[in-house]
């Protein structure tokens, strides 16, 4: 990673863990080293959960680094910091402000003068193409108008630094790509008072749409696995053969096996301790449907696959790594490609997909076989599902514990492994043929 | 009170979203603590009793000439009661809130206060302010604006606590982000949050007021008698000069007085408050108030609310806050200093509750027996019957009621503020009225005076049925017409876990209200004529009147214990079993 002098911000082997209530704490960054210099657009790609937005926060100060340090313009930052200003993924606008109030809030925390505030303020508003909604209130403007106000509440401030949490990901296809093209302009026109722009994302074409450099996260833990310079001109164009094959190979680089793991590790943890991701069984059934019609006939190139159907890789993943996980389908190198059990299951009826599917939740999933396991052992069939959250919570953290148990509750009732009374909180073998 | 809300209750009610059934150690500490300082109190005002013998008021007379004014000193002192109220609340929420060890003690508190009839304690509080400004009014009058204070203050502070604690994450970090003052923070971020609920609170506890207000101002304790100016007092001469018209008269001003507060004042700030709101989508039905149309319409007005505004902005701006606190992120506390801080709290926490304890036994060892524990608890469960069975009874006639209205949105509109009105109107006023026809009809006091204890408080549970069926939504009404459930079927299973969350919200106020009516319902006069019903209600009152310090303590502790028990064996397992299973959105 270069890390210049020069940088704008620098930031230097950072980790980031959050306590848990036993054992040792949970790793959310390791080791993160990355250098922002003048004039350029980075983005940060990962998945949800990598970190990425937490490295963001604690770039702007809003919360502080358990390991390393982050300097802007040379200073380390303890702090919310003047050189950065945040736009947020949510827009975190105040409702009650209108639009010229929530413009000049960070104006107002400068103490600058009335006078100098709306004129700055109004500036900011004109740049941004909001002129005339300086009196609305957020609740009266749509999506894409409320995150331009973000956007101008954030420059007006004149920061050094633009960070952008997501924050086209709220919007719809169209809006996006409209302030998507407005950013872009408003910079190559050298228009907004910044030196560069940070821009955490999930979405792969918008990084290489976006950015000069793409550094990309794997998750759990958080760290840099790649960087990419992108030197397409811009403007750039999605159908460039180019743009498509930078795309195609950080599909490619993000679905790959990490070195050293087995094919069981595409989940964190291990055994029955492994954090599961909340996906539903209907969805693993479609999927696996969608890739066995035409004109994919069982073996689908994951972009390919994405566009069409409008999923965002937070969706994708998940439901592609459990279909390996329990051994329906093969990811590699960014294809999706279903084995012989997953094009068995598209064949069955409903009856025989679930037969399927047991044997395969009892056998690939280790949680679900460890409750079958249990409720087998005990002579009225039944088990109090805190007595497995408790476990669960001796690896990780409350949240991952409630979300495995949620989903391999969700897979044992489709699978009709094993039952789950939610008033009571147990499970048991009540309704299972 | 009139305000018609669609959506769910802006807060829920006080202490029902908590995890326990069961008392916690915690609880005990801060019950004993709250025991504590009452007999403190009480050991006080029984040292002060003498100097506040001398105090000789002004005489009230039934004259209706007097009445605009006596009704104005009423309107007075309830303004007064709830702008300390709002003062408690932004000062005692926001430390709580801030502050985690502050926050261990201030809300159980304020759960258990909520819980005490404040009523009983009256006789204390009165004694303890003659005391303080003796020979003067002035002690009197706060008195009874303390006596307003006690039943307001801890809903509001509580609601004003949990909207602190529930700010977005995301725009407290835009706050933390832009490095606003706390004090700039708080106009911003903080107060306009949580503008809705206490509002809503404020009201809610203004319609409680009145009843505390009419109550207050004319007292007995011993042999000391105060009447204030106020409409209260001007019901107290009327029924022992057994006057039926002047009555009748108050129960008119007193209806004129509430109609105006809630047009005038009230509507249009819920009007204001709407922008408020924490949502992002525009609603379609705004509350309206007439009042506020005309502030914004008018020439002279649009003038003047600039000029506000800008006083309010400059009074935003001012730099308070200590310089720009540059609270960063908060750094991790230190485990080890954390905990040994943990242990000083508790140890100090401890300490004050072993005090307390010990006050409390010496102050009942010299002149309570457990004969008189055993008579308390006796007299309790006869006045607790009397609430489950009134409560109850009102529930049977008023639910259906309020899912026929609430269903029908022309009805509900018309029916709404009258029930929020009727709900604010003090039912004191009315007793006499019920006790003339007692007297009369020489009817059996035991049974005949327990109606009056829900006569105020059943309309909580109409109105707040009325909101919760005008939210039930259409669809699932629909999906039942085409099943063509049969209507028992409809009641069980869609309608009533449809309104459910509403109706625990307006029972549990509804029996709140009833246990506090009770010191004042239990016992009745017309003129001479005494009518008594046994029960604690009447323990208390006639301990009271006698000056008895430990009874009125035992009495209100007896008390203050069901009505904890009550909202944790019934209403807080019921309303979080409405929140996990028949949640509708």
């Amino acid at each position: 990673m270069n890390t210049a002098a020069s940088a704008l911000v620098e930031v230097d082997r950072v980790r980031q863990l959050y306590p848990k209530g036993s054992g040792e704490d949970l790793l959310v960054l390791d080791d993160v080293s990355l250098g922002l210099r003048n004039n350029e657009i980075v983005s940060l790609l990962g998945r949800s959960g990598c970190g990425k937005s937490s490295l963001l926060r604690i770039i702007a100060g809003l919360m502080p680094a358990s390991e390393g340090k982050v300097s802007i313009g040379g200073r380390t930052v303890a702090g919310p910091a003047h050189e950065v200003a945040m736009v947020f993924q949510t827009f975190a606008l105040f409702p009650w402000l209108t639009v010229l109030e929530n413009v000049e809030i960070g104006l107002e925390a400068l103490r600058i003068d009335s006078a100098e505030r709306h004129k700055r303020a109004l500036a900011a508003i004109d740049l941004i193409g909001l002129d005339g909604y300086e009196s609305a209130y957020p609740k009266e403007l749509s999506g894409g108008m409320r995150q331009r106000v973000g956007l101008a509440r954030a420059l007006v401030v004149h920061p050094k630094v633009l960070l952008m949490d997501e924050p086209f990901s709220a919007l719809d296809v169209l809006t996006a790509e409209t302030l998507r093209t407005d950013l872009l302009d408003l910079w190559s026109e050298g228009r907004m008072p910044i030196s560069s722009i940070l821009l955490v994302t999930h979405n792969i074409e918008e990084a290489v749409l976006m950015s000069d450099r793409i550094l990309v996260f794997s998750s759990n833990p958080g760290r840099v696995v790649a960087e990419i310079p992108v030197t397409l001109p811009m403007p750039r164009n999605r159908l460039n053969p180019a743009f498509r094959q930078m795309v195609d190979d950080i599909y490619a680089l993000m679905t790959a096996k990490p070195a050293g793991k087995q094919a069981q590790g595409v989940f964190p943890g291990t055994g029955i301790s492994m954090v599961l991701p909340r996906v539903s069984p209907n969805l693993l059934a479609g999927l696996m449907e969608t890739v066995a019609a035409e004109p994919y006939k069982g073996h689908a190139d994951l972009p390919a696959l994405a566009g069409p159907l409008h999923l965002e890789i937070d969706d994708l993943f998940p439901v592609a790594e459990t279909l390996q996980f329990m051994r329906f389908a093969e990811l590699a190198e960014g294809d999706l490609r279903l084995t012989d059990a997953g094009r068995r299951f598209v064949d069955l009826d409903p009856d025989g997909r679930k037969r399927l599917f047991a044997q395969h939740l009892l056998a690939y999933v280790p949680l679900a076989a460890h409750i079958r396991r249990v409720l087998d052992e005990r002579g009225a069939h039944h088990a109090p599902a805190s007595r497995f959250r408790d476990e669960l919570e001796d690896h990780m953290s409350e949240q991952f514990a409630d979300q495995t148990l949620r989903s391999v509750t969700s897979w044992g009732r489709y699978a009709e492994s094993f039952a789950y009374d939610e008033a009571t909180g147990v499970f048991s073998l009540d309704n299972p043929s | 009170m009139a305000i018609f809300r669609k959506g769910r209750p802006v807060a829920e009610p006080l202490g029902l979203g908590g995890e326990g059934v069961l008392p916690n150690l915690y609880d005990l500490a801060i019950f004993i603590l709250v025991a504590g300082v009452f007999v403190l109190i009480a050991h006080g005002a029984h040292e002060m009793t003498a100097p506040a013998a001398r105090l000789v008021a002004e005489p009230i007379t039934l004259d209706p000439a007097n009445l605009p004014e006596y009704a104005l000193r009423t309107t007075l002192r309830m303004f007064a009661a709830i702008i300390v109220s709002l003062l408690f609340t932004f000062v005692v929420a926001t430390f709580a809130a801030k502050s985690r060890t502050a926050e261990l003690v201030i809300v159980p508190a304020l759960d258990i206060l909520q819980s005490v009839p404040v009523l009983g304690f009256l006789t204390f509080t009165v004694v303890f302010f003659l005391g303080l400004f003796p020979g003067s009014e002035f002690g009197a009058e706060c008195a009874a604006i303390f006596a307003i204070f006690t039943s307001q203050a801890w809903n509001m502070a509580f609601s004003f606590y949990q909207s602190l604690r529930t700010v977005p994450r995301d725009l407290d970090e835009v706050s933390r982000h832009f490095q606003l003052s706390p004090w700039l923070r708080f106009w911003r971020l903080e107060a306009p949050f949580a503008a809705p609920g206490l509002i809503w609170n404020t009201m809610m506890s203004m319609s409680g007021g009145w009843f505390f207000v009419v109550a207050s101002e004319a007292i007995t304790v011993g042999d000391t008698t105060v009447k204030l100016p106020g409409i209260g007092s001007w019901l107290a001469v009327a029924i022992d000069a057994k006057d039926i018209h002047a009555v009748i008269l108050a129960v008119l001003v007193m209806a004129a007085v509430i109609l105006a507060y809630d047009q005038l004042l009230f509507r249009p700030i819920v009007a204001w408050a709407d922008k408020f709101r924490f949502e992002q989508t525009a609603a379609l039905q705004r509350p309206r108030s007439w009042v506020y149309d005309l502030w914004r319409r008018g020439k002279v007005v649009r003038r003047v609310s600039p000029a506000i505004g800008w006083i309010a902005a400059r009074i935003s701006r001012l730099p308070l806050g200590f310089a720009r606190a540059a609270r960063s992120a908060r750094p991790a506390p230190n485990s080890r200093t954390s905990r040994l801080r943990n242990r000083l709290w508790l140890l100090a926490v401890l300490a004050v509750v072993a005090y307390a304890l010990w006050r409390i036994a010496l102050f009942t060892r010299a002149s309570l027996s457990a004969e008189d524990l055993l008579a308390a608890i006796g007299f309790g469960l006869l006045t607790l019957s009397r609430v489950v069975v009134l409560i109850a009874l009102a529930s049977v006639i008023w639910v259906p009621i309020g899912v026929w209205i609430g269903l029908r949105p022309w009805a509900a509109t018309r029916v709404q503020p009258v029930a929020q009105f009727l709900a604010a109107f003090p039912a004191n006023v009315l007793f006499p009225m019920a006790v003339v026809v007692i007297v009369r009809e020489h009817l059996n006091p035991d049974i005949w005076l327990s109606p009056l204890m829900v006569l105020g408080t059943q309309w909580y549970i109409l109105f707040n049925v009325i909101a919760g069926a005008s939210a039930f939504p259409t669809d699932l009404r629909e999906v039942s017409t085409l099943f063509r459930l049969r209507s028992w079927q409809w009641w069980r299973e869609v309608i009533l876990p449809g309104i459910l969350p509403y109706y625990v919200t307006g029972a549990l106020t509804a029996t709140g209200g009833s246990w506090n009516a009770s010191i004042v319902a239990e016992v009745a006069s017309w003129g001479d004529t005494k009518l008594r019903a046994a029960g604690l209600g009447s323990y208390i009152a006639d301990a009271s009147a006698a000056g008895d310090y430990p009874r009125v303590v035992l009495g209100i502790g007896v008390m203050s214990v069901m009505v904890v028990a009550c909202n944790r064996l019934i209403w807080r397992p019921l309303y979080r079993l409405a929140e996990r299973r028949f949640r509708l959105d």
